[in-house]
């Protein structure tokens, strides 16, 4: 969930009235927000360095605020004070118009050179804008968090915003080799060539997670001006000429990327934000975008959907009986401007720019509920009658787990996944014969494959628990996981059954007779007839040459029963003898 | 005279509160779904209307397969009505309007959330004609590649519960979580709207936990959305609803156990096993200086 820092005072501020610390967490939980962390940078700042390094930092009071990961107009203290203030219908949504400019449109021209590595660019211009510290902080905070969120780390979306008056247009956007691009980034004092940039940012701890969307290319993207400027080198960094400061009165916003649905929806929703302090307030001027095919298009599309719903539908969908003029105004309350029309029935939905969340009819239907307050909605039951039934294999194992307890073991819970020593070389075989499950990027060790035996891990517990008395019995029933190509997935979990008896002796014949018991359980008598099990003296690598059997029933062989080999026993750091038994349990479903 | 100690014979805590879970489904009409799968397939994933590349992708860090790195079959008409709905918007919806990527959805994980297995259970319940009206439910592992602290495992068990009729509203969804709550003596709820990719409405289920004195989050709950249940095949007036939360964090709570590695996996002292109490959901937790689990 995308948290949201800004200062408490300029929030309530902005919403026109100020609220204890519960009145605003009850507001966000009404809307469907968070109010997370109330907190300071002097206190951020002594949590994560100490309180020597937050001396004279500021006191001021932030809240933290959680936003649901998909509406990006709350990404910022305009967004949030906006939202809140329609949702308490304090003012009405504001009308986004995108204006034609007084004098020459600017333009910015995409070269077929940037296809293969950063295709798709939309522009915007904010004129006659005027910021305050807070409010060009938020701008750039803005910027940062559509980076980390929709715009995937900058993968699918870079930003890049300008101060015109240093610029002139028409601008360029092309694709370079690293070696011809040279200019002087972004709070740097002298001029880099790009492969330089790309060496000095690898211990730039912000800027080092993007270097590789673009670096191996053969042609880097960048945007010039007519004058050979260069305004970015995009998604890595702005170059400095075309700075954004507190003083900046027109602004030159381009997004550039890989997703061009989400570059427009970027781009909507830092004009919608911010167009609130140009002097024509939510006015966005028009930029031309031309494609490397000569086609122009203006930007940003600030587009108003309407969608058509039927009353009805919604209050089938909520459990609720509200009338459609009711239901037009809840549905306002949330930036959905809504009119009753037609029969009387039918209401029409405006959905703007800055709720491309909204995709579907039920998005209107959850926005509509959230407005009448999902706590005042009637509790009622489903009239759907149904008879329940147990899945057989987990009904089998509730009852053999009653029973293993009774015969005097413990359960233990183990994890499923485990490093590849613990399924093969501490059990004396090699990788390649257990058909185990890999994964492929685990943090430690601990998480290499999917176990294939529960034996390891039940080896573990005991390991964990030698200061328990003895003799230590021990029992799990779980799915361990197979390769199997039969399957659509290619893997196949099996429930299993084991056991182990560690003790100053091994026990064998104990783990024999619980075996004997667990037959017995499950009505499969000694026998070498159908229907029956038997046991068969065989060789395992994990087992005391000697001491082990196959146990074949339902004419297969269900699993091993026997004294663990010493060499187990060491490798699993323990110092007991030790027998186990581990069946596959599916064979008599 | 002194009392003999007894020292086998038990089951384990998490278990005892699985069986009580099932307990309380079965007696609510639910039944159970197949889980034995732990590999899922991300195409699992985008059928349940995920976007691929979504910021949302993030919570779920999954771990992803080295071998067998790709699902070997797929439904692929159902494949095609998934991609077009993700890309150009269909079944009323506008879409993500991006490129869907077959050979993302090909690739193989382990299962972030039982809810890709709640589909496998919708669509063949949606290749069932005449539609019957289902109730299912499922307790089982998750995975999640996450860092790790006092209350986050790699793996734990997610408990789900979900409900394919017609003409489901929010408020039975609501009304059911009510019931299901109440059989685990929490009769004081709150709900708050939450977002998740493939569900709308969504909620999260807050109760008043006395010893704490605050709301907590016990659970979320959501309607799935057209988008992911059209394309599966289940008629148009069909609604699902369901909801979920985790079998660690009420056992969490019930037997005071603060750090997760003392009731999962190898670590678990079992001196710990021998002392938890009979597990009845609906009596109040043992420790009143219970942390709370995150």
């Amino acid at each position: 969930m995308p948290t949201v820092s800004v200062k408490r005072d300029l929030l309530f501020q902005a919403l026109g009235r100020t609220y204890t610390d519960e009145e605003f967490d009850e507001l966000c939980f009404e809307f469907g927000l968070e109010l997370d962390e109330i907190t300071s940078e002097k206190q951020i700042i002594s949590k994560e360095q100490g309180n020597v390094k937050a001396e004279g930092a500021s006191d001021v009071v932030l809240y933290k605020v959680d936003v649901p990961a998909n509406r990006y107009d709350l990404l910022c203290l305009e967004g949030l004070a906006r939202g809140l203030q329609v949702f308490k219908e304090r003012i009405k949504a504001p009308v986004y118009k995108r204006v034609m400019p007084k004098g020459e449109i600017q333009k910015l021209i995409i070269t077929e050179e940037t296809a293969k590595v950063r295709p798709f660019a939309v522009a915007a211009v904010l004129r006659n804008i005027k910021f305050t510290k807070d409010r060009y902080d938020s701008f750039i905070e803005l910027q940062e968090k559509l980076h980390q969120n929709i715009c995937r780390k900058r993968a699918l979306v870079a930003i890049g915003t300008h101060d015109l008056d240093t610029l002139s247009g028409p601008f360029t956007f092309t694709a370079k080799r690293p070696s011809d691009i040279k200019f002087k980034p972004l709070n740097k004092t002298k001029e880099y060539t790009a492969c330089e940039l790309m060496n000095i940012y690898k211990t730039d701890n912000h800027l080092k997670h993007y270097l590789h969307i673009i670096e191996n290319k053969p042609l880097y993207p960048v945007i010039y001006d007519s004058n050979g400027v260069v305004l970015s080198m995009p998604p890595i960094i702005n170059g400095n000429h075309s700075k954004i400061t507190v003083n900046t009165r027109n602004i030159f916003i381009e997004c550039t990327g890989t997703d061009f649905t989400k570059a427009k929806i970027v781009l909507d929703i830092i004009v919608t934000m911010f167009s609130e302090y140009c002097e024509n307030q939510f006015t966005v001027e028009a930029a031309e975008v031309v494609s490397p095919n000569g086609k122009s298009s203006t930007f940003p599309e600030l587009a108003y959907r309407k969608e058509m719903v039927r009353a009805d539908l919604i209050n089938k969908k909520v459990g609720i009986r509200e009338s459609p003029a009711n239901l037009a105004k809840l549905l306002t309350r949330m930036c959905l401007k809504s009119e009753v029309i037609g029969d009387g029935n039918q209401i029409e939905v405006e959905i703007p720019p800055t709720r491309a969340d909204v995709i579907h009819a039920c998005d209107i239907v959850e926005d509509a509920a959230i407005a009448y307050g999902y706590n005042n909605i009637q509790m009622t039951l489903p009239k759907t009658y149904t008879i329940a039934n147990q899945f057989p294999l987990n009904k089998l194992t509730e009852l053999l787990r009653l029973d293993m307890a009774a015969a005097g073991f413990t359960e233990a819970l183990t994890f499923a996944l485990c490093s590849q020593e613990d399924i093969a070389d501490k059990l004396g075989l090699d990788i390649s014969e257990t058909k185990a499950v890999h994964i492929s990027n685990p943090k430690t060790a601990e998480f290499q494959v999917a176990r294939t035996t529960l034996l390891p891990g039940l080896l573990k517990t005991i390991a964990a628990n030698r200061k328990m008395p003895l003799p230590l019995k021990l029992f799990e029933i779980s799915d361990i996981v197979v390769k199997d190509s039969s399957k659509d997935v290619g893997a196949k979990n099996y429930r299993h059954l084991c056991a182990v008896y560690y003790n100053k002796n091994p026990g064998f014949e104990i783990i024999h007779g619980l075996l004997d018991r667990i037959m017995q359980l499950l009505d499969v008598p000694p026998s070498e007839e159908k229907g029956g099990y038997v046991i068969k003296a065989s060789t395992g690598s994990a087992f005391f040459p000697g001491r082990c059997a196959e146990i074949f029933a339902r004419g297969q062989s269900i699993g091993k029963l026997g004294v663990l080999h010493p060499d187990v026993i060491t490798k699993f750091e323990l110092t007991m003898p030790c027998s186990s038994l581990e069946i596959n349990i599916e064979p008599f479903l | 005279m002194s009392a003999c100690l007894f020292r086998d014979t038990y089951l384990h805590p998490l278990l005892k509160v699985r069986s009580q879970f099932r307990q309380i489904f079965l007696e609510m009409g639910f039944t159970e779904m197949p889980m034995d799968n732990f590999i899922e397939n991300s195409w699992n994933v985008d059928g349940l209307f995920q976007p691929q590349q979504h910021p949302a992708c993030d919570q779920h860090d999954a771990f992803f397969l080295k071998d067998p790195a790709e699902a070997l079959q797929l439904p692929m008409d159902y494949v095609q009505r998934v991609k077009w709905t993700h890309s150009q918007g269909s079944y009323g919806s506008q879409g993500y309007k991006y490129t869907w990527k077959l050979e993302e959805a090909r690739k193989n994980l382990l299962r972030t959330h039982s809810t890709a297995a709640s589909a496998r259970t919708l669509y063949s319940l949606a290749q069932k004609k005449p539609f019957t009206p289902a109730k299912y439910f499922s307790i089982d592992r998750v995975f999640r590649n996450e860092t790790l602290d006092a209350t986050h495992l790699a793996e734990f068990h997610q408990i789900e519960g979900v409900i394919a009729s017609h003409g489901l509203t929010l408020g039975h969804l609501m009304g059911v979580l009510r019931e299901f709550f109440t059989k685990l003596g929490i009769t004081q709820l709150l709900f708050k709207p939450a977002y998740n990719p493939y569900t709308q409405p969504s909620m999260e289920v807050f109760s008043y936990h006395q010893s704490l004195k605050k709301w907590v989050e016990v659970g979320s709950s959501e309607v799935f959305r057209p988008e992911m249940l059209l394309p599966m095949g289940l008629p148009k007036n069909v609604s699902v609803i369901a909801w979920g939360l985790s079998l660690e964090r009420p056992t969490m709570i019930k037997y005071g156990i603060n750090n997760i590695r003392e009731l999962v996996g190898n670590k678990v002292n079992t001196q710990m096993v021998y002392d938890s109490p009979v597990c009845s959901l609906d009596i109040e937790p043992r420790s009143p200086q219970t942390q709370e689990a995150a």
